[in-house]
């Protein structure tokens, strides 16, 4: 007994630390109706600041907590409100989910470049002294200040956010603007403004949340970041994103039970190594499996969204025929003037920097059939990339096979995986399908990717010479170029097919809306086993050509932040067709390349830079890419009528 | 009644568009103090726009909407609803995820405190026994009449200006209508202006004092009910005539 609770207690400020994120997602998930995986990221930049202004510029606690907590908390809730999730459309899942988690990567990377490099160690507590031991539980399990601030924050929150949900009148209309606004409206309430104090209460819990557990050291900030983010998502989860009191006694339990666990099990055991890491990961899988509220997430819907416009159709879709082929000709001379610079006078780094677009031109082309066409949106698809990678290095690395051949079998590996990931997650849709993937994505980074079977442990692989038989990893030769290229020219063509085939068709038909496809006989478990079997394999010949470029594949490679990053980047530049992908891996690589031009201090802004283009993503749901195009398209076709006299039909356009 | 004669609602030359579409051409009509005006017409002719329009859910592009005699133009729907127009909007009008009796708090917290709601779901209750029954259950779980008769329900115990009723019954049984125009009937008496929008030309111009016939975004016919008929029919007919050219062109 006395064991127990000593292996037991200390995880206690774990399990809280799980309770007050997970309390706070099914917070904004009620209120906002946004599954904000960036309030931790919220809550790291109140604990940031705090830390900050008391350390550095020795500001008393009182003054830095009121600036930190009461201040910056809602403020950041409200910018987030005004400039990103106030413009994304309640129906549109995937603008949300690729938004929260821009912020949960882009926030982090952004506090260093602004404060320079930082580090929260010398957070001060708020309550109780972290160091006094208060009493003992038992004859000698100490409770220190650590476990009572937890538990104390934990029990308030709980009790003050679960009155304000379901006694206030505040909380009553917040549950009825995530629901509709605009009926909302119609009863004399002024919808914005409840959804914008929503994000206000939201964002001053996140920073109270930061800055009460940053002296835990439990926080955001320690390497169990991942570890912290699922297990809350899985508390929340198995709450049905509904109940904040369930979903905080399963985040404590989560906590307890793994340091239970931990105390017990011999460390040398595959039990420690593997089963304990991943075990926040089961929970969520389960969860998202057996909790039956998950599958209808998404279902309750505004019975006022006909009010909307229908969206504008795409560019390629309504620009006329003169325009269309002066668009094809310009761009086919430029990919003839492309190809014979690169063999011809390219300096070497820009070579391979293209090449290196190129290949990830062909994940993003998993994307751009996945996302774009099937409207099914996977956070796993750089996971799906390093599975190939892993498996051609290993069967080349074992049997001698050659690293192409390797990568074919490779990228029907993956697509394997991702086939089994769609038949798992058949019954979910839009949001939980978004956290199956993802979950799915973190499994491989934390217990798979790592083990020495696979990556060969922390190492990786290293790439050699002899596995390539063309020269291919020569630097200035050309042969890779070719072979990309070969291989894009390829994959983007089959994608144009499958999207004109019928099987586009149907894709297209299960995005627009599953029950009408159903209606006309589409059969869905099969179209989308299908889009995601497809959108796995080119994953995976991308990720065996990235792996290619480098000399070592490590498991961090293909990290689920890589994956984020990829949705990011193709659905900002335009997620619906060929050429979206293309642009987005050519530009990502070339801007990479600028960066290196860039002051150190600046080497950060990559991931910021996704941020930014979830903001214009926010903005513009159908890409940026495409939104120029479409005004290009526009002033082009006004000059040539112009020209013509010809009698200028209304162009349908989306701006009026 | 009070001797004002200002209409309670005044379109005037009102057009609108969703996006690139548009939708009405200048529509003009008003509705008296107490008054019913049916507001008829085809599918897809624009009843539910003007409905909209009225309210503030879609922006007019030109012409003026007055309430009360103010106008409305630019003005937000919660603002528009407070100058006292309801508009019980097409299909479903109720939060499905809160309940019965959240859906009414929800309505009569605006006006008072905790007394009065009180008083007010009380006297809801009365009116309609049915939702105390249900007043736990989810307002998604209730059939569609039980919808439409909560929605009656917020506006016959606080009654507005004016109301803007968008084909109440549609798709309900025909017992389930009666039960629906009584209570439009009730709101009446409380002396509220009425704009009834219906595809079932009978009952609507039953309690109409006037009617608006629509046109593919225009204003067909506006007078009294006993000439709505012949307007609706002749719409109806031309609509008709001009599909069969289509098809035969
Ligand atoms: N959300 C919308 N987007 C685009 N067009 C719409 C939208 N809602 C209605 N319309 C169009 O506006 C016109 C009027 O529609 P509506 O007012 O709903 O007609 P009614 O209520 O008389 O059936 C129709 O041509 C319809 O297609
Ligand atoms: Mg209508």
């Amino acid at each position: 007994m006395e064991q127990l609770l000593g292996f037991a207690v200390p995880g206690v400020p774990y399990g809280c630390a799980y309770a007050v994120f997970a309390v706070g997602l099914v917070l904004t998930y009620q209120t906002t109706g946004v599954f904000n995986v960036g309030y931790g990221a919220q809550a790291y930049v109140s604990a940031f600041i705090f830390a900050w202004l008391v350390d550095d510029h020795a500001w008393p606690t009182w003054a830095a907590f009121v600036c930190a907590v009461v201040i910056v908390g809602p403020g950041l809730g409200l910018a987030l409100d005004r400039f990103l999730f106030r413009r994304i459309p309640s129906s549109n899942t995937t603008a949300k989910i690729v938004t929260g988690l821009s912020l949960l990567v882009g926030i982090p990377a952004l506090l260093p470049v602004v404060f320079g490099n930082q580090n929260l160690v010398g957070a001060p507590s708020i309550v109780f002294n972290p160091d006094t031991v208060y009493f003992h539980l038992g004859a000698d399990v100490p409770v220190n200040g650590i476990y009572l601030s937890a538990v104390l924050l934990t029990v308030v929150m709980l009790v003050v956010l679960v009155l304000l949900l379901r006694t206030t009148r505040l909380g009553l209309e917040m549950r009825a603007a995530v629901e509709s606004p605009r009926l909302l409206e119609l009863e004399g309430v002024n919808a914005r403004r409840v959804t914008a104090t929503a994000w206000a209460v939201c964002g001053l819990m996140a920073g109270l949340a930061g800055v009460l557990l940053a002296p835990t050291e439990v926080t955001v900030q320690a390497q169990d970041y991942v570890t912290l983010m699922v297990a809350a998502i899985a508390a929340a989860a198995i709450a049905a994103l509904r109940s904040m009191p369930v979903a905080a006694v399963v985040a404590v339990l989560i906590g307890v039970l793994s340091l239970t666990a931990q105390g017990y099990l011999p460390t040398s055991s595959f039990w420690y190594s593997a089963a304990l890491p991943a075990f926040p990961f089961l929970v969520l899988v389960g969860a998202l499996l057996f909790v039956p509220g998950l599958r209808h997430l998404d279902e309750a819907t505004d019975p006022l969204s006909s009010v909307d416009p229908p969206p504008p159709p795409p560019v390629a879709g309504v620009r006329g025929r003169e325009v269309d082929r002066l668009v094809r000709t310009v761009f086919f001379a430029l990919l003839f003037a492309a190809v014979v610079s690169m063999l011809t006078w390219m300096p070497p780094t820009w070579e391979t920097v293209l090449n290196q677009g190129m290949a990830y031109s062909v994940v993003f082309l998993s994307v751009t059939l996945l996302t774009g066409t099937a409207g099914q949106l996977s956070l796993a698809q750089a996971t799906l990339a390093g599975i190939a990678a892993f498996t051609a290095g290993q069967l080349a690395n074992h049997l001698g096979l050659d690293f192409l051949v390797g990568g074919a079998v490779g990228a029907v590996a993956a697509s394997v995986v991702a086939g089994v990931l769609a038949l798992a997650s058949l019954r979910l849709r839009g949001l939980g399908l978004a956290l199956m993937t993802l979950a799915a994505a973190l499994l491989f980074d934390v217990a798979i990717f790592p083990a020495q079977a696979v990556s060969g442990g922390t190492g990786g692989i290293t790439l050699e010479p002899r596995w390539l038989p063309l020269d291919l990893f020569a630097p200035n030769g050309h042969a890779y170029f070719l072979v990309v290229l070969l291989v894009l020219v390829l994959c983007a063509g089959g994608v144009a097919l499958v999207q004109r085939g019928t099987v586009g068709r149907f894709l297209a038909a299960m995005r627009g809306s599953e029950l009408g496809a159903a209606g006309i006989g589409v059969n869905l478990p099969w179209q989308r086993v299908l889009a995601f079997a497809l959108s796995g394999a080119l994953a995976g010949v991308g990720g065996a050509l990235l792996a290619i470029q480098q000399t070592v594949i490590a498991p961090g490679e293909f990290n689920y932040q890589l994956s984020l990053a990829f949705v990011v980047i193709v659905v900002t530049t335009g997620v619906g067709t060929v050429e979206g992908a293309i642009q987005a891996g050519i530009g990502l690589v070339v801007v990479q390349q600028l960066m290196q031009y860039a002051p150190q201090r600046l080497q950060g802004l990559t991931f910021v830079l996704f941020a930014l283009g979830a903001l214009a993503y926010a903005a513009h749901p159908e890409g940026v890419v495409e939104l120029e195009k479409r005004r290009w398209t526009e002033r082009a076709e006004r000059v040539l009528a112009r020209r013509h006299r010809a009698p200028a039909t209304p162009a349908v356009t989306g701006r009026p | 009644m009070t001797g004002d004669d200002r209409p309670i609602l005044e379109l005037d030359e009102v057009s609108a568009a969703y996006g690139p579409y548009r939708a009405l051409f200048g529509v003009s009509f008003s509705v008296a103090r107490g008054a019913v005006v049916a507001l008829l017409g085809p599918n897809g002719a624009g009843k539910s726009t003007v409905a909209r329009v009225a309210s503030g859910l879609v922006p007019a592009s030109s012409g003026s909407v007055r309430v009360d005699g103010r106008d409305v133009a630019g003005e937000p729907a919660w603002r528009i609803a407070r100058f006292g127009l309801a508009h019980v909007p097409e299909g479903r009008g109720v939060f499905d995820s809160l309940s019965v009796e959240e859906n009414l708090v929800l309505s009569f917290q605006r006006r008072g405190g905790r007394v009065q709601i009180s008083a007010s779901l009380e006297q809801a209750y009365e009116r309609f026994p049915l939702l105390k029954e249900r007043r736990q259950d989810r307002a998604g779980t209730l059939s569609g009449g039980q919808q439409r008769l909560l929605s009656l329900a917020k506006v016959l115990v606080a009654p507005p200006k004016v109301l803007v009723a968008d084909e109440l019954s549609l798709g309900l049984a025909p017992g389930v209508v009666d039960d629906v125009y009584a209570g439009l009937a009730d709101v009446r008496r409380e002396g509220t202006a009425l704009v009834v929008v219906e595809q079932q030309v009978d009952r609507a111009l039953a309690l109409a004092s006037s009617a608006v016939v629509l046109e593919r975004g225009t204003v067909a016919y506006f007078g009294p009910p006993s000439g709505a008929r012949a307007a609706v029919e002749e719409v109806v007919d031309r609509r008709a005539r001009g599909r069969r050219q289509a098809a035969s062109s």
